[in-house]
């Protein structure tokens, strides 16, 4: 009995200790420095932070060049997609031109009405755009995020939207001198207040990790109300993004979930906008 | 003669393979999601790591993998430290298994490596949900395991292929 426990421990203390050819540092004292590392930034130490500054300028260059492979098959793959679906894509669209068209006639009318109104009360939304080029799309199953090409030094700061077209598609969540990190709205931990349209409704989206978001903290009898075509916005609640800004649309699947579908495709994601609002007003 | 210096060039380049697909794989998130599957992902790293470390640990050394961590947390946007730990973990129990181990045996390697998943994937969620809260799919990280658990015994084919090379090439 004594002799095996032996044995365990000669075993375990040379799997620990033991430095074998070619090795420059113990598991031990490897392990050691990462358990600091997780320590110390959980407590924002500034060495590392700067530490992770530095690699980050260093890693999302290179991620962006070892992923070319990867992005040509996807989009490659897109693209032969697309071609497959070419002939039934049009004849879709050229009945949505022709609707949207319609649209449009009434939608200049209450654009121009929205404008005096806004004059009226002396309210104002300025913005400041950054165009910025997708480096990396970190697609794993844990992050859903994408790496900008834009960093401080382009005034890029903490909490600002990213636009897609005119669609939201996420808020920078970290910082760098050339680069910066955009949490997407499909990661878990993304919530924003939205306004569900046409019922004038307050709610969260939260991500679900998946490519759809749903919506949280609405009253259960708001539910029933819900009906026909939902359209997602920014309800422009904590100031962080302007109000309006179009996010999804309620797609409706049987039993209690709705899901919102994202107007925008995460996954081809190219070039963006990064933008910070600024609101004004008499108020 | 330049015959020759093309001969140990190759011979160092299959030498540091393993660390080079390393370093790859976690530069480039090489998880397969791309595919669009649902629920489809394995941690080719974890094979990686786990294969190299317990056939030999001089192809892939401590120090590549406790740094090929640090860039993966880089990447992935987790807290920096955590893929370097977890990695050493599954350098842990093969070293152990190493060293308890006289003639190796496919299954009991299989097992382990079910068991090493097990124990990363755990520590992994426990620091990343309770310590920092950040929100993590249990559901995905349970099909991540099951998945390279599965897939282990195809790299093993391919591993043992270009380590047969790569021994081979070394003792010309």
């Amino acid at each position: 009995m004594a002799e095996s426990r032996d044995d365990f421990v000669i075993a375990v203390r040379s799997a620990f200790l033991k430095k074998s050819n070619k090795q420059k540092f113990s598991l031990l004292t490897l392990i050691l420095l990462s358990l600091i590392i997780i320590v110390l930034g959980s407590l924002n130490f500034k060495i590392i932070k700067y530490t992770k500054i530095g690699i980050n300028e260093f890693v999302y260059r290179f991620t962006y060049i070892t992923s070319i492979p990867e992005n040509y098959v996807i989009k490659s793959y897109y693209r032969i997609s697309e071609h497959i679906s070419l002939y039934e894509k049009f004849k879709n669209n050229e009945t949505l031109l022709r609707s949207l068209k319609e649209e449009k006639l009434s939608n200049d009318f209450l654009t121009l009405e929205n404008k005096r109104l806004r004059q009226l009360i002396d309210e104002s939304i300025q913005s400041t755009d950054i165009y910025a080029k997708v480096l990396a799309d970190n697609d794993s199953p844990y992050l859903k995020s994408i790496i900008l090409n834009k960093g401080s030094r382009d005034k890029v700061k903490i909490g600002m939207a990213i636009v897609d077209e005119s669609y939201l598609v996420g808020k920078i969540i970290e910082v760098n001198y050339s680069n910066s990190r955009a949490l997407l709205l499909s990661d878990l931990n993304s919530k924003i207040p939205v306004l569900l349209e046409p019922f004038d409704m307050h709610a969260v989206l939260s991500g679900t990790g998946q490519n759809y978001g749903k919506i949280e903290y609405t009253k259960e009898e708001y539910r029933d109300l819900m009906k026909g075509d939902v359209i997602i916005y920014t309800s422009g609640q904590g100031g962080l993004f302007k109000p309006g800004l179009p996010v999804g649309k309620l797609k409706y699947e049987e039993g209690e979930n709705n899901f919102i579908d994202f107007f925008s495709d995460f996954k081809q994601l190219d070039y963006v906008k990064i933008v910070s609002y600024m609101m004004g007003g008499k108020n | 003669m330049p015959s020759l210096q093309k001969n140990s060039f190759i011979k160092s380049i299959q030498f540091y393979l393993p660390a080079l697909i390393l370093l790859f794989s976690v530069l480039n998130e090489f998880d397969l999601n791309y595919l669009n599957i649902e629920y489809f992902s394995f941690n080719f790293v974890h094979i990686l790591i786990f294969y190299w470390t317990l056939k030999n640990p001089i192809y892939l050394t401590y120090g590549i993998i406790f740094i090929a961590g640090l860039i993966n947390d880089v990447v992935i946007g987790i807290p920096m430290g955590l893929s370097s730990f977890c990695y050493l973990l599954i350098c842990i129990v093969t070293a152990y298994l190493r060293n308890i181990t006289l003639s190796p045996n496919f299954i009991n390697d299989w097992i382990t490596f079910l068991f090493t998943l097990l124990l990363v994937n755990s520590i992994e969620v426990i620091f990343l949900d309770l310590i920092f809260s950040i929100s993590v799919n249990y559901t995905k990280y349970f099909v991540n395991t099951g998945f390279t658990f599965l897939f282990y015994p195809i790299f093993l084919v391919i591993f043992n292929k270009l380590e047969k090379n790569i021994r081979i090439r070394k003792n010309d």
